[in-house]
């Protein structure tokens, strides 16, 4: 029985080190086609039809003016009269053309009447929200109200974060393609190998066997992308009427109506803890909405930093705003934003330094606490916290307020399931092969890496295959899980493909198969370089005939992975007290993701995420009409983005070393963008000396907060 | 987008044939950035476009005795790049340079800056200028109003006039010249811009037959000094919260006149004669600029949601007074 590990990092030459994705030409040159820019002979372009009403009941499609419109090939009905729409934008119809102009201009004579129903949109009021709240979910530890009562210092505050959007730079949608029974499609997804499935479901394709699905690259999911979408099936229904391939991606305002929304998240909290900072209590009242048919229990607060008595309770509102979908670390942003804000207010009542409560408290962080205490400490010099760090309100003269501020964050990350089919050719070449997809995070580079570090052969030399449902089947990549799963899949497979190139080849350097390794390109007698052959040479051996091996990643405990993450953020920022206007100067994070196969995507991974944070922390809000039940910003206009002038300084450090290689590969992908929120909240409390409750940290309401405006 | 016919005239008299008698008879095409989204949306649906981009005579900056004379064709860029602009007039440079991205600044228009449509949200989810919901009744008061006017605002229009430029122009009394099928017309760059108070009216006094052609900055407007100062919350693709531009002359350090113009506040750029009044023969300190800022806003009457606005445009006042007599932005 094989033994599979990881080569201890002093001895990697790939692992762990900064190396550029294998893809970033292929994207940067075009040479690759993303979903959006598939293109197939014949092909028909779809447009979707869109409930206007924020809640309303499809009384009758018509469809015949559009049917007789220039180039119009197919139509297929997506909400049938009768039924019920439950957000403006909610599809109603789907049309197919010649052009996209064709599809747009039909799609626009579909008469489609529908009877009004009363909605709600709002959700930053459960109490006016009547029957549409749901689920009072209640968790209660220890005595929170005794605890609160004996405390010697106690704060109060109510935090929040709206609703959201994904905004992939990709939009959602696929371009379908039959051939007889055989459909193929190619797919924005997060899910290669679940999709044939879907259309079984859907009673679209007969087998999954006959449906192909390719992404092989992708714009962005961030947890919006997991499913083939009612626009999926409405594509592949009207491919199949017209007898041609049809595109439907999704226009930049139903991808912000329709594909995704993250659940808004505000709370009362009240905190207590002694004089010396050690936390002892807390209740929280919270509420948010997640959509129409939102589910969930109580939040899991106090975050990361469990303080043994608490009480929760949590509303969740009904809304007709469009579906929630999974955000990048699903509830975490949310939940740190509300807790770390709520302990950074009691640290500034117990004037204390928000980085020595938690230190202080670290214990409850659980079993990560001396990460976190590392953590802290690298942030901490990055940022030169101890010099720069000043209490509540920065004293300096003139509008400019510059403050810190920290945050901590968890996530799990463990791999999810996965298959890896790793073959050598009798002339040398190497080939890695999964059914799985790389959304832009580096995941086909680390197969590579693993791969090519497994052979003792540089990265070029092996091919790796992925975004095809043909490959052995792989997880949806979300919740981090992708990189644990793949890179154990692949370990496994390389190393079994190697153990059989080596059998082979055993006999002719006169030893065991166990006593060889492959390295520099040779297969050799362990530390031996004179008893070596080429690896063309060895592989030369197979004579006619390939060899496969494959991996699994093992069910339940599987030694090349493991999961549980904590990382540190701090913020510097520094505010116009004069117009609201925040700056983030500068953002420290500090990671640790277990073993690091590739360190420039895994630090590019930060990167990004604290972009995104930074941007969610200032700018992101889903803005709904409550008299037109409509999403007012659903383009790029009014749905801020950073852009690339608009923040300072990123800094990223992972933690790596003794500790950390030894745990195995674990995800990265949700844990940094959980913190920035928080981290940005408290640097701007610390500048300006009070507290923005809501985020984004817009103009209106720093100057709120500030008493400068009308609205808080 | 409706299908459209194309015509691209060479002369002015050729284009200001091809446009029609109502709105929806033609639309001048001139940078595209503005209409072709417009067009997109269904929001306007011209039965022709006239793309005015091959009409001679509307490019180029040129100045003579009368003054600087800026074609309506003059992208963004141009304005940005000119030297007699950069150094007499200050102020509208920066308004050109904070307009958005390098792309909209090569496409954009001055004349196209000037004659776009407001960017209310209402509007552009197609509830027409006004804002109004099935019964007639504005969706801007009790609605999502933050970057509502706040002043000129008691309706039926809340939305704020887009356009950067407009305020400096305006500020430095510059004039405009329309050519329309009765002939040319000159109109101050500050009566251009109307309050529209029913449905049939639109946002400016030009007329469905008739497209603006020049710009014309009179020659006693240099030796003003000038700034611009833009309450933004994004460098790029991003609107002004609250800007201002003023435009003084000093005389011994104290200020003999002065202009003072607020923009993205309004339905209109809006001129703030009252300070305007404030700051004659005043220096220029810390103390009478922020003071200054006060009296222009005094008439302010916040919606529900924008009452940071005031305080965006004081403070816009403040700093552009204080930009313009040191001689900077
Ligand atoms: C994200 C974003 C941010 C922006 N931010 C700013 C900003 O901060 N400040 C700012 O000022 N602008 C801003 N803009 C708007 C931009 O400046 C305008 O789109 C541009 O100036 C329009 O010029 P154009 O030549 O492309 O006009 P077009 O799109 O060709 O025309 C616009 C309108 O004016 C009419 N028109 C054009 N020329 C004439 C003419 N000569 N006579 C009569 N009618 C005419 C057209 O019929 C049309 O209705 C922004 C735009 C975007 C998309």
């Amino acid at each position: 029985m094989a033994d599979y590990h990881w080569p201890p990092t002093d001895k990697c030459s790939l692992i762990g080190r900064r190396i550029s994705r294998l893809d970033g030409p292929w994207k940067s040159s075009g040479r690759i086609k993303y979903s959006y820019d598939v293109n197939r002979p014949n092909m028909l372009h779809g447009k979707m039809v869109f409930s206007p009403y924020a809640h309303a009941k499809v009384v009758s499609i018509d469809t015949s003016a559009a049917e007789k419109m220039p180039g119009v090939k197919a139509v297929e009905i997506m909400t049938e009269p009768g039924k019920e729409v439950f957000w403006a934008g909610q599809e109603v119809v789907a049309v197919a053309a010649e052009t996209e102009e064709q599809a747009r201009d039909a799609a626009r004579r579909i008469q489609v009447r529908y009877e009004k129903l009363p909605h709600l949109v709002s959700d930053v009021d459960p109490r006016k929200a009547g029957e549409h709240t749901k689920q009072l979910a209640e968790q209660t530890d220890g005595n929170p109200d005794q605890a609160l009562q004996q405390a010697e210092v106690t704060s109060e505050g109510e935090y929040g974060v709206p609703v959201i959007t994904h905004c992939c730079l990709e939009a959602h949608g696929q371009v379908a393609e039959w051939d007889g029974d055989n459909l193929t499609i190619y797919a924005s997804t997060q899910n290669v190998s679940g999709i044939p499935g879907e259309m079984v479901r859907a009673k679209i394709a007969d087998s999954a066997d006959k449906v192909r699905v390719l992404t092989p690259v992708m714009g962005g999911g961030f947890g919006s992308k997991f499913s083939a979408d009612t626009w999926g099936l409405a594509c592949a229904r009207l491919a199949k009427k017209a007898g041609r391939p049809v595109k439907m991606m999704l226009e930049r305002d139903q991808e912000l109506m329709a594909a995704g929304a993250r659940p808004s998240m505000y709370a009362k909290v009240k905190v207590g803890a002694k004089k010396d900072g050690t936390l002892v209590g807390w209740t929280s009242e919270s509420w948010g909405t997640g959509g129409p048919d939102a589910q969930g229990g109580a939040p899991s607060i106090p975050y990361v930093v469990r303080i043994p008595d608490r009480r929760v309770r949590h509303t969740t509102v009904l809304t007709n705003i469009g579906p929630a979908r999974a955000w990048r670390a699903p509830n975490h942003p949310q939940m740190c934003l509300i807790t770390m804000s709520a302990l950074d207010d009691l640290a500034a009542k117990l004037d204390m330094d928000p980085v020595e409560m938690l230190q202080k408290n670290i214990q409850m962080t659980g079993q990560l606490a001396k990460t976190y205490s590392a953590e802290l400490e690298k942030a901490a010099a990055l940022m030169d916290w101890k010099k720069r760090w000043h209490p509540r309100g920065d004293k300096t003269p003139g509008p400019i307020k510059k403050g810190l501020g920290v945050s901590i964050h968890t996530w799990g990350g463990a791999g999810h399931p996965s298959n890896c089919n790793c073959t050598i050719q009798p002339d040398g070449s190497v080939s890695a092969s999964l059914g799985s997809q790389d959304l832009g995070t580096g995941t086909r580079t680390v197969i590579g890496i693993i791969t090519a570090e497994t052979m003792g052969l540089p990265l070029e030399a092996v091919t790796v295959n992925i975004g095809d449902s043909k490959y052995p089947p792989d997880g949806a990549s979300g919740g981090s899980t992708t990189v644990g799963g793949v890179s154990s899949s692949t370990r496994r497979a390389a190393t079994a493909a190697l153990n059989q190139l080596l059998d082979k080849v055993a006999p002719s350097l006169n030893a065991k198969p166990d006593e060889l390794e492959a390295i520099d390109g040779q297969i050799r007698v362990k530390g031996n370089p004179s008893r070596a052959i080429s690896w063309k040479q060895a592989c030369a051996k197979l004579g006619t005939t390939p060899i496969t091996g494959v991996g699994q990643r093992q069910r339940g405990n599987d030694d090349l992975l493991s999961s549980g993450v904590g990382g540190a953020q701090m913020a510097e920022v520094s505010v116009d007290t004069e117009t609201g206007l925040v700056h983030v100067d500068k953002l420290v994070a500090v990671q640790d993701c277990g073993l690091i196969i590739d360190l420039k995507t895994a630090e590019s991974q930060v990167y990004g995420a604290c972009i995104m944070g930074i941007t969610y922390s200032l700018f992101e809000d889903k803005i709904m009409d409550e008299q037109t039940g409509r999403c007012l910003n659903a383009d790029l206009e009014f749905y801020k983005l950073a852009g690339i002038g608009d923040f300072g300084d990123i800094v990223v450090h992972m933690m790596t070393g003794p500790g950390y290689d030894e745990r195995g590969v674990i995800g990265l992908g949700e844990p940094p963008v959980i913190s920035p929120g928080a981290a940005i909240s408290n640097a701007v409390a610390n500048a300006i000396g009070v507290r923005v409750p809501t985020l984004p940290l817009t103009p209106d309401k720093v100057l709120g907060a500030l008493g400068k405006g009308a609205v808080a | 987008m409706e299908a459209f016919e194309y015509a691209h005239p060479t002369t002015q008299h050729e284009a200001i044939g091809l446009l029609g008698s109502k709105w929806n008879d033609a639309a001048v095409l001139a940078g595209g950035t503005d209409l072709i989204s417009l067009m997109k949306e269904y929001l306007v649906t011209p039965k022709r476009v006239v793309n005015i981009k091959n009409v001679e005579g509307l490019n180029g900056i040129h100045s003579n005795a009368e003054g600087v004379t800026i074609g309506a064709l003059v992208t963004m860029d141009e304005l940005l790049e000119n030297a007699t602009i950069r150094s007499e007039f200050p102020a509208l440079t920066q308004a050109a340079g904070g307009i958005t991205s390098p792309q909209i600044r090569a496409m954009g228009t001055v004349g196209g800056d000037l004659c776009q449509r407001p960017r209310c949200w209402y509007f552009r989810n197609g509830y027409g200028l006004l804002a109004k919901d099935e019964n007639g009744k504005s969706l801007v008061p009790d609605g999502e109003n933050r970057y509502h006017a706040i002043l000129g605002n008691s309706g039926p229009a809340y939305f704020v006039n887009p356009s950067s430029l407009a305020p400096v122009l305006i500020a430095l009394g510059a004039k405009l010249q329309l050519a329309g099928t009765k002939g040319q017309r000159e109109v101050r760059a500050s009566e251009f811009s109307v309050i529209p108070k029913s449905d049939e009216e639109r946002e400016n006094v030009l007329k469905p037959d008739e497209m603006l052609t020049h710009i014309v900055i009179p020659a006693s407007s240099h030796g003003l000094r000038s700034a611009t100062y833009e309450v933004r919350q994004k460098t790029a693709l991003d609107w002004p919260l609250a800007a201002a531009a003023v435009a003084v002359k000093l005389e011994g350090g104290k200020v003999r006149e002065g202009r003072i113009v607020l923009g993205h506040v309004a339905p209109i750029p809006w001129q703030a004669r009252e300070a305007e009044k404030e700051l004659e023969g005043k220096s220029i300190t810390e103390s009478a600029a922020a003071s200054v800022g006060e009296a222009a806003l005094r008439g302010a009457k916040p919606l529900s949601q924008n009452g940071y606005k005031v305080q965006l445009a004081k403070v816009a006042v403040k700093r552009a007074l204080l930009a313009a007599a040191k001689g900077e932005a």
